[in-house]
């Protein structure tokens, strides 16, 4: 579903981004897991359009990157790292007007807002605006924003940053029940362990370990995802998020 | 089409906080009471010299000021995800654009209501002209405001264009004519193009053509800049 090959971003001479391999199949809930600043967002933001890459190529969905940006556009999904709403609009309208932009007819449109709230568990919430929402439905309100077109590949960036503990539970719960390929990036050990099939751990840059929770904790031979942090880079990564 | 659809998504938003509407004419409504009595009381000129100035400086204030709707969509992440639909950055651009100029149309027919029942007396087919004069040059403000926002970022965009429309309407000769300025002051105004759109407005209102065709150019030229200059900061990758 998502494939790339020697992905990679330089900013102003800085390289964000040094040549990223990587394989997302159907149905599969991949975890970019790393560092502040290992370049997760900036390959998240390749990977769905918003950044040209400055070498590499990948495709999402079937579709060039490059030379078919658009094609992309259709067939995903993208939530962003803190929101998507401005705090005083109407959650049925916005996403209105978001499936809209994805050529929906208004009544297609209207349909879709009443399920995809239905989905994440936000029924009749059409006429209620963001700000009068706690936390873990604000994010579900930010999750029907990448569902209501029924993308074939959904990205989510840091989906529970920020949130308290049972908040986070909950939303791992609605995110594993959403049965489509999830491509999303995290700097949350134990969020990469409980909701991923498959975990890729990034950090300056590059991809310094991949596999299922399972697998990595096997191969390092130790019992958490912090310690394959700590032995395939070196340092903890508490202390390098800080 | 799919600028249709923003532009009457924005418009909802719009009439959803009616007193933004009402709000956008209270300014222009002030200087028809406090403003407009000493300006005809003193022989500048009479109603129909004051309001063509006016509805430049509604113009400028509303459309030219419109950036600050993009701020915030972009500090809450409203631009990023509009950015990842298959949305051409253009509609996106040109809807927010309609949705400002349908607004200050509304605006504009509710402050020559008002002006109206203080004494305006103008030529009606004047008045349609004047309106589609100052929607046409407003479609570039709003564009250029967003722009402005965009290229501006949060922090810059209040002070550096809320500064920029004072001298903009000053030039214009909304306030006074420029008929006594110094040379080098008439030769400013001449180049800006807000100028030749008021002195257009005036002549309409009093039922004449005169300097149309200049604003007309004018505004042109205006559009001509702004719309592809706009259009080219929308499509910039991290904008």
């Amino acid at each position: 579903m998502i494939e790339a090959r020697a992905l990679r971003r330089t900013f102003k001479g800085v390289e964000a981004v040094r040549g990223i391999d990587l394989d997302v199949h159907e149905r599969e809930i991949v975890g970019f897991l790393g560092p502040n600043g290992a370049g997760k967002t900036t390959t998240l933001r390749m990977l769905t359009t918003l950044l040209k890459p400055t070498s590499g190529t990948a495709t999402v969905a079937g579709h060039d990157l490059v030379s078919d940006p658009s094609g992309v556009r259709k067939s995903i999904g993208y939530v962003a790292q803190g929101g998507m709403f401005t705090p005083l609009s109407l959650i049925g309208a916005e996403l209105r007007l978001q499936a809209r932009l994805y050529g929906h007819s208004a009544r297609e449109a209207r349909r879709r807002v009443g399920e995809v709230l239905e989905r994440v568990d936000l029924a009749g919430f059409e006429n209620r605006s963001p700000a009068s929402l706690s936390g873990g439905q604000a994010r579900r309100a930010d999750l029907a924003l990448g569902l209501v077109h029924t993308p074939r590949v959904l990205f989510l960036d840091e989906p529970t940053n920020g949130l308290d503990p049972r908040a986070r539970a909950e939303l791992w719960s609605y995110i594993r029940g959403l049965k489509t390929t999830i491509f999303l990036s995290t700097h949350y050990l134990d969020e990469a362990d409980a909701l991923c099939d498959r975990v890729l751990i990034i950090d300056g840059g590059r991809i310094v370990a991949s596999g299922s929770p399972a697998e990595l904790k096997r191969d390092h031979a130790v019992g958490t995802l912090d310690e394959v942090f700590l032995t395939v880079t070196g340092r903890p990564m508490e202390q390098v998020a800080a | 089409m799919t600028a249709f659809v923003v532009a009457a998504h924005y418009l909802r938003e719009t009439y959803r906080h009616k007193f933004v509407i009402f709000f956008g004419v209270v300014q222009p409504a002030l200087y028809l009471v406090f403003f407009g009595p000493v300006f005809t009381g003193a022989g500048i000129g009479d109603w129909d010299v004051l309001v063509p100035g006016l509805l430049m400086q509604l113009a400028l204030l509303t459309c030219g000021l419109t950036g600050f709707n993009i701020v915030f969509d972009h500090r809450f992440g409203v631009l990023e995800r509009l950015r990842v639909t298959p949305a051409s950055r253009f509609a996106l651009l040109v809807g927010r654009v309609m949705k400002d100029a349908v607004l200050l149309l509304v605006q504009a027919v509710i402050l020559l209501v008002l002006a109206a029942a203080f004494g305006l007396r103008a030529s009606l087919p004047g008045m349609v002209a004047g309106l589609v004069l100052v929607v046409a040059m407003a479609l570039g403000l709003a564009a250029l405001s967003y722009a402005a926002a965009l290229t501006l970022g949060d922090e810059l965009f209040a002070p550096v264009v809320g500064t920029a429309v004072v001298p903009l309407l000053l030039l214009s000769g909304a306030l006074l004519p420029m008929g006594g300025a110094p040379t080098w002051l008439d030769v400013a105004s001449q180049a800006t193009p807000f100028r030749h759109v008021v002195d257009a407005l005036r002549a309409l209102f009093a039922g004449s053509v005169e300097g149309l065709g200049w604003a007309v150019v004018g505004v042109g030229l205006f559009l001509a800049v702004a719309l592809p200059l706009a259009t080219r900061v929308f499509n910039r990758e991290n904008a």
